[in-house]
């Protein structure tokens, strides 16, 4: 058995004899007899270190890792810079709580400081918070952000991805926050579409740009159209596409929200992953979360702390903005790495890679019989083309050479490519659905 | 200490990314940003000297004692890290066919298996990635119950006063009415208050047991019972599950549903903040309401996915914060059916021992056994020298001791909260006791320098208030 206690069994007995016990039961009698467990769990028994290893790799082992991903949808396969895993390994970092105690917290607090601070740059916002758990959660609390007394309906496209518009149902459905999924045609959302389903009670549009198809969704004028309404505009992006991409900010964005995965955070099957929010000043009072603020303690040197709590649960408790409390603090600082590696070159340099990539293997499939690009509205990284064979059997051609084939979705795959998906891997891909499409 | 902006010099940067191997695409300039965003261009080596002396001015439980009552701050054992480093598990895409994904949905079945066991459930959705999500899980899958039998009326969640501020968040998000509840002398649950709460209108009770000041509340099945012949649900904050596991259950307490925190009782790292993991766990009767997908072992041995058939949907996206169910897996493992009473009687011994050195000098808020951790009061210290609870938890840094948690339980006057945990030594708790004494004494002698600690930290008290005023939430480039 394994253990972390560094008091041996005979230091404990004499600690419970310093107490006046002679066992730890006694320890327990406020536990009534009926609730205590008499014959302990039945759960193996612990075992070693490397035995746990052993059985923890094996475990691993047992998933399929592939050498080319071209599967996107919500979890990208983005380059990690050396230096994103070494700091965010630090273990002061690692074993820290939330910073309550700013004194001697102010690395954690400073380095939230300046992921806000790339975050608003990145969005072209003014205002972030420190993070919430993944991007559908984001996208729920910023439609919260947007209710009013006579407000509180959401539009959101059937392009955004099916879990975030799943995620704020579930959310909207315990506050009788009513939810319109709004049908599209050729997989983007037109500003008609749009101006039609407003209401004089829409509180909010969500808008997932590129959206869930890859399509670079006219955010300039869906965000028009809700204006022109009286409603927000909540636009989820895809943070990458930012290095290269219109910021929310410039589409007129109210609040912008997503995933932050592709800052530095491996796949891991779907998290730890990271939610980021930012939002125009005037709603900074109705962001959800922790806030890091700048300040100076009492001799004048600047310094960081937790601030604007009123909003917030240990503050507030029911009248809180949100419920949250533990965030995704450690995958915030896992961006900020990410961005200060990469800076502004470098993230250009991603972002473009990972379009031309996506559009050369588009035009490659576009000359294969059966496997065309059925999207002709701009995209960034992702593409839905056809598929002349069940889904399942093309990835199962793929497994052989290592390759994770697009996700089947309606009417074909969804292919995706990052800076990654060298020419080479493209090509290989290529020539293996030719194969496929000729047989 | 320089600002990553501040560091930031044009030109500057790494070679990290190759140029691009085919024909770049040529977007319409108006899909194009206009502004660049200014992100700092700093060199490696300059990259990494910042976060240096940021870790430098941090600390987390590798630095020193950390008796964050509530927070569970025990040691991080590497192994779990090495574990959730594995290739075959952060390389794996979410969305890959479950036959290349066995190994990983193995170990959720595996973790779900083991926590259902250690709380008494039989189900568990790993899909909140925080306390508070789990709480908001929780109270979803109550309303969720009401709803599906039609008795609309239930729209009142009760909270005890000494409940942490999530509770009643969490339980407003769901929809609810929140009733408070007031503790008893004892510290429990006031018997008489909460049967005069209760009615048609109960969706259910949330309860955190032990509760936040540390005691167990020993009328816990006449509280549950009371609740259920209300015709409401228990839910069981998991807070403080690491004073019990292993030796009682909320599962045999009266509870229905709870959620557990992954990195306060199964031991994964906090990271500053997060990323946690809070795990909701509930009876059969609740199963089929739990958020979608989850994961079944069939006949043949492999593991599926699969939507409960009256799911109340996602809260959050695939299938939560998978790497730190791995780690909490590791934990599990490793302790196992001995290790891990063991552990939680270790943490309870750990509390008392270090309450009893201080007991006599300091005034413990409700004086009994207490359980992983107690409540001090410095009402008095504060009449009679005028130095606070904040006083002196600033004081504590200065020796390198990370405070306890201040202010918390709102019902115990200039609190200070101390969980031990499981994972120090009879020494560290021996000087822990003594700086506390030490502070104590100088208190009463020198409060001042009390007033203006701490005096050996990075930086002094931070102004607060100001802060709040004049809120600057990024940096302003010149």
């Amino acid at each position: 058995m394994g253990s972390y206690l560094p008091s041996t069994a005979q230091e404990r007995r004499e600690m419970l004899g310093e107490l006046r016990l002679s066992s730890f039961d006694e320890l327990y009698k406020h536990v009534p007899e009926q609730v205590r467990l008499k014959h302990g769990l039945d759960i193996p028994e612990g075992v070693s270190e490397m035995e746990a290893a052993a059985k923890l790799s094996a475990l691993a082992d047992k998933n399929r890792r592939y050498r080319a991903i071209f599967r996107g949808a919500g979890a990208y396969d983005h380059y990690i810079p050396a230096i994103v895993k070494s700091v965010t390994a630090k273990e002061e970092f690692l074993t820290a709580y939330t910073p309550y105690q700013a004194e001697i917290s102010q690395g954690v607090l400073q380095s939230i400081f300046e992921y806000q601070t790339q975050i608003c740059e990145l969005t072209g916002m003014d205002v972030s918070n420190a993070s919430v758990y993944d991007g559908a959660v984001a996208a729920a609390e910023a439609v919260f952000m947007c209710q009013e007394r006579k407000r509180t309906g959401v539009i959101v496209p059937d392009t955004a991805d099916a879990q975030v518009i799943r995620v704020i149902q579930t959310y909207c459905g315990s506050r009788n926050v009513p939810v319109t999924v709004l049908r599209t045609k050729g997989h983007a959302l037109d500003a008609d579409t749009l101006k039609e389903a407003l209401k004089q009670d829409t509180a909010c549009v969500y808008v997932q740009s590129p959206n869930f198809y890859g399509v670079i969704e006219d955010t300039t004028a869906l965000a028009r159209a809700a204006h022109e309404a009286g409603a927000k505009f909540i636009m989820g992006a895809y943070p990458i596409s930012l290095g290269l991409l219109k910021s929310p900010g410039e589409c007129g964005a109210d609040i912008a929200v997503g995933e932050g995965q592709s800052l530095g955070l491996p796949l891991s099957f779907g998290g730890p992953y990271l939610g980021y929010m930012a939002c125009r000043k005037e709603l900074m009072r109705r962001l959800p979360g922790r806030i890091v603020g700048q300040t100076n303690d009492s001799e004048g040197r600047r310094c960081f702390v937790l601030t604007l709590q009123a909003r917030e649960q240990h503050i507030r408790r029911e009248k809180a903005t949100s419920n949250i409390c533990s965030n995704e603090a450690l995958c915030a600082m896992t961006a900020s790495v990410y961005l200060a590696a990469m800076g502004p070159e470098g993230l250009k340099r991603a972002a473009v890679n990972s379009a031309a990539h996506a559009h050369y293997l588009a035009q490659r499939l576009s000359e294969i019989k059966g496997f065309e690009p059925v999207t002709d509205k701009p995209f960034f990284n992702e593409f839905v083309a056809r598929c002349p064979v069940p889904p399942a059997e093309l990835q199962a051609r793929l497994d052989k050479e290592g390759i994770l084939g697009g996700l089947p979705v309606e009417g074909g795959v969804l292919w995706c490519c990052t800076e990654k998906n060298t020419r080479e891997q493209i090509d290989r891909l290529a020539e293996i659905l030719g194969e496929v499409s000729a047989e | 200490m320089k600002l990553l902006f501040e560091l930031s010099r044009p030109g500057r940067g790494q070679e990290l990314l190759p140029a691009c191997d085919v024909p770049e695409f040529a977007f319409d300039a108006d899909l194009l940003r206009q502004t660049p965003p200014r992100l700092p261009e700093i060199s490696e080596v300059d990259l990494e000297r910042h976060y240096t002396q940021l870790a430098k001015r941090t600390h987390g439980v590798n630095d020193g004692f950390y008796p964050l009552g509530s927070c569970t701050m025990k040691y991080n054992p590497h192994i779990d890290e090495e574990m959730a480093a594995l290739d075959g598990f952060t390389r794996i895409h979410p969305l890959q066919d479950e036959a290349s994904v066995q190994g990983c949905l193995e170990v959720i079945y595996c973790t779900e298996q083991l926590l259902n066991e250690i709380t008494g459930m039989d189900a568990v959705s790993f899909q909140p990635a925080a306390g508070a999500h789990g709480e908001y899980t929780g109270l979803m899958l109550i309303r969720a119950y009401h709803q599906s039998r039609n008795d609309l009326k239930r729209c009142k969640i009760i909270v005890p006063d000494s409940a942490h501020g999530t509770n009643p968040a969490s339980a407003a998000m769901a929809g609810f009415t929140v009733v408070s509840v007031p503790s008893n002398a004892e510290g429990g649950v006031d018997l008489d208050a909460l049967r005069a709460a209760v009615g048609e209108d109960t969706a259910g009770l949330m309860l955190t047991n032990p509760n936040t000041l540390g005691l167990f509340d020993p009328n816990i099945l006449e509280i549950t019972r009371i609740v259920h012949e209300a015709g409401g649900l228990n839910y069981y904050d998991g807070a403080n599950l690491n004073a019990v596991m292993g030796r009682a259950r909320p599962g045999d307490m009266g509870f229905d549903c709870v959620h557990v925190n992954l990195h306060k009782t199964f031991s994964t790292p906090h990271g500053g903040g997060g990323p946690g993991s809070g795990p909701v766990g509930c009876k059969a009767f609740l199963e089929k309401f739990l958020p979608e997908p989850r994961v079944k072992r069939e006949e043949d041995g492999a593991y599926r996915f699969f939507s409960p058939e009256n799911s109340i949907g996602k809260v959050r996206s695939f299938y939560g914060n998978f790497l730190v169910v791995v780690r909490a897996l590791t934990y599990i493992t490793v302790l196992g059916k001995e290790g891990i009473p063991e552990a939680s009687g270790t943490a309870v011994l750990n509390a008392n021992y270090l309450m009893h050195k201080l007991q006599g000098q300091y005034d413990v808020a409700y004086d009994t056994t207490c359980m992983h951790e107690f409540v001090l009061t410095l009402e008095k210290l504060k009449q009679q020298t005028g130095v606070s609870a904040l006083d002196v938890a600033k004081r504590l840094l200065d020796f390198g001791m990370h405070p306890p948690t201040m202010y918390f339980p709102l019902i115990v006057h200039e609190a200070l909260m101390l969980e031990p945990t499981e994972t120090e030594s009879r020494e560290t708790l021996d000087w822990a006791a003594q700086v506390f004494l030490d502070v104590l004494e100088e208190a009463k002698t020198q409060p001042e320098k009390l007033h203006g600690a701490p005096h050996d930290c990075p930086i002094s008290r931070p102004d607060e208030v100001g802060a709040a005023r004049n809120p600057v939430l990024r940096y302003a480039f010149e």
